[in-house]
């Protein structure tokens, strides 16, 4: 096919776990590890042997050029993985790629800036890096210092901008890029909400110019909006390639069920678990809108983490936050200290409508995610015997709002109006 | 915006250790790169340093001070019958060189690693930058000794026209040593520790302190083997006039030429993997 941007075929990247000790970080290590061999095979349970993972299995696929690919799926799915090896940062273990065209990769906003260079030195520093001529960057100067909106800071060290400025500086410059392949990840992930909406528009551009994009985000609006197709990875083999929405439904649903519990203890803050029940403690398989929704959902920290939130957010079928709710929301303090601790949500009956949602399950402070699952599970509503649906078959939307109303028989015209 | 298909370059990913390795026309490509590693590690360096261009002079200097008093003056160390401090700065410029670009290259490839976790290049950039980044300390640090040979009242013979030959001697040594250890640093992290030991002992089979002269001639050949013998002694001779290195520069061709090419092949056969060590 004359028309294949990227054709990969039989891919495959293998990692070895547990690196650290097999890999003889010293030379000192090696010399011991040469003594201690032939002591290896009586250990317990080892035989030296390592374990190997496939953080990538037998991925074959053809991008056309033009198409702006969602690549989803959960976290260690190998999204990041794939990127790394078309990016050429990383060999794959098996397989091959062929890539027609040059490739621009954005695995990261600002790569290569340094602190104490200013503004102006790293916008040539890191265009060189992203692979543009010097006199390129001269041309796209003005336009990179306006995009960035840091027009009066251009000569300061960037160690003293705030992470605001960085960060639009860094998309600035990339977002100057010019090559026939553009490889982006999760990078609207930082930012304000004006700068993601900027980057967004600007990715907008780029998959309209007629460009081939791969696109690695968990912001499933962000997919939906930007790309023609969608590739979906589980524990890195592809499990579906087709249109965007349907692709990410498959993931939304097939990532989900209908209780969360945690792989294992990460020894990190952790949710561990999370059902749905009734009022009265029962799962709750089947609710219907007049039905409370109580979320029970257990997590654990591992020491004193003043300034913890617990939260859960609802969403759509296609991954569209509709509501988020936490505990500080409740006027509740979330405990503190170590220990294993259950959080029950109550979402009142007739709130959420009819059909199928998701919930997210988060830790964080206000500095930082500690644990995010999202979506950790997945539910249908019904209709049921609401009174919302007592006379109407469907309703639009997502939740209903109790809102106030009032019909009134004097209806006041405008003087003069119906004379 | 809609390139050609037929003026597309066919890039090909493939497993194994050549997969990503560089070929020379790559490398062209990439000059404008390696211009900008190397102009951000000295304005990097110039900021960051109070004395900033005072560094790469005062160093050299300092060391000749006490080379003169100890091997010059009490020692009575013979110098090829130009003054000591001459002498021994002629041979320490090189040498200063060397050193910190054996070191700067080493601790490139770990120093870089953001860099190379987030984007393509061709990874040889970066030891290659860090061996070039010294030479302009070597450019500054030249300008005293051209003034130490004013105040000596000694005149550069016809053998200057050698000095650019051993200076890029010098830097093709240092890109060899840096090849191995750059690439040996990330896999062996205590290979760093090991450096500057070496570079110590390196020193004092270089004929810096002391010239080559000193060195029996059924001893010669083996001490030719140490390219950075030449290269100190043939840049001391090219502004000096002192005794050349002679037979030994092509002794010291051939082994900088070997160790090139081994370094270069032992670096594409790790380059591949250093994301994943790292």
């Amino acid at each position: 096919m004359a028309d294949v941007a990227i054709k990969i075929r039989g891919l495959g990247k293998r990692y070895t776990i547990g690196a650290r000790e097999e890999q003889y970080d010293t030379l000192r290590d090696r010399i011991a590890a040469a003594a201690a061999r032939p002591f290896r095979r009586m250990a317990p349970g080892g035989l030296g042997a390592s374990t190997t993972i496939w953080a990538l299995k037998d991925l074959s696929h053809d991008v056309r050029r033009g198409e702006v690919v969602g690549v989803i799926g959960g976290n260690g799915a190998g999204k990041s993985t794939l990127l790394k090896i078309l990016s050429r940062i990383t060999t794959p273990t098996e397989g091959e790629v062929e890539i027609h065209g040059r490739v621009g990769s954005l695995l990261e906003v600002g790569t290569g800036f340094h602190p104490d260079l200013t503004g102006r030195e790293n916008i040539f520093l890191n265009g060189a890096i992203l692979g543009m001529r010097k006199a390129e960057i001269e041309r796209k100067f003005d336009e990179i210092v306006r995009f960035a909106e840091i027009a009066e800071f251009i000569d300061t060290p960037v160690r003293h901008y705030s992470s605001g400025m960085y960060v639009r500086l860094g998309f600035a410059v990339a977002a100057q890029m010019e090559p026939e392949i553009l490889i982006v990840d999760e990078v609207l992930a930082v930012g304000d909400v004006h700068f993601q909406r900027k980057c967004l528009g600007k990715l907008d551009d780029v998959a309209r110019s007629g460009r081939t994009v791969l696109f690695v985000s968990h912001n499933m609006a962000a997919i939906q909006r930007l790309c023609t197709s969608a590739l979906l990875l589980q524990h890195g083999t592809l499990v579906r390639a087709g249109d965007v929405r349907s692709t990410v439904a498959a993931y939304l649903g097939g990532e989900a069920r209908g209780g969360f519990v945690a792989a294992a203890r990460t020894g990190d803050a952790q949710v561990l678990s999370a059902d749905l029940e009734d009022v009265a403690g029962r799962p709750l398989e089947n609710p219907v809108c007049s039905d409370p929704i109580v979320c029970r959902m257990r997590f654990t920290l591992p020491h004193r983490m003043p300034g913890t939130r617990v939260g859960i957010g609802v969403l759509s079928c296609d991954g569209v936050p509709i509501f988020t709710t936490n505990n500080v929301d409740a006027g509740l303090e979330c405990p503190s200290g170590p220990g294993d601790y259950e959080a029950l949500v109550t979402i009142p009956p007739n709130t959420l409508l009819a059909g199928d949602f998701h919930l997210a399950l988060c830790l964080w402070n206000t500095v930082t995610v500690l644990d995010l699952q999202e979506p950790a599970l997945s539910f249908s509503v019904d209709a049921g015997r609401s009174p919302l649906y007592a006379d109407m078959a469907t309703r639009k939307g997502y939740v209903h709002v109790d809102c106030a109303w009032s019909v009134t028989s004097r209806v006041e015209t405008p003087a003069g109006a119906m004379s | 915006m809609n390139p050609r298909p037929a003026t597309l370059p066919v890039t090909t990913i493939r497993p194994g250790a050549r997969a990503m390795s560089f070929t020379i026309e790559e490398l062209w490509q990439s000059r404008e790169l390696l211009y900008f590693l190397v102009w951000r590690d000295i304005k990097v360096r110039y900021k960051q340093t109070v004395l900033g261009v005072a560094w790469s002079v005062l160093q050299p200097f300092l060391t000749m001070v006490v080379f003169t008093i100890f091997f010059g003056r009490l020692a009575k160390m013979p110098s090829d019958g130009v003054p000591y401090p001459l002498f021994s700065l002629a041979a320490l410029l090189p040498w200063t060189y060397f050193a910190a670009a054996a070191s700067n290259g080493s601790a490139s490839l770990v120093g870089n690693q953001h860099l190379i976790a987030k984007v393509y290049f061709p990874r040889v950039l970066v030891p290659l930058a860090s061996v070039l980044m010294p030479a302009v300390d070597l450019a500054v640090s030249f300008g005293m000794l051209l003034l130490l040979m004013a105040w000596y009242h000694v005149v550069p013979t016809a053998a200057i026209v050698m000095l650019p030959l051993y200076v890029a001697l010098g830097v093709l040594t240092a890109f060899a040593v840096t090849l191995w250890t750059s690439a040996l640093s990330v896999r062996y992290r205590d290979a760093r520790y090991v450096l500057p030991f070496v570079i110590q002992i390196w020193l004092f089979i270089s004929p810096v302190a002391y010239p080559a002269s000193m060195v029996p001639d059924r001893w010669r050949w083996l001490y030719a083997l140490n390219p950075m013998a030449s290269v100190v002694e043939g840049f001391r001779s090219a502004l000096l006039g002192t005794p050349g290195p002679g037979g030994m520069t092509v002794m010291a061709v051939v082994v900088v030429a070997a160790a090139l090419a081994a370094g270069g092949f032992y670096f594409r056969s790790v380059e591949g993997s250093i994301v994943d060590l790292a």
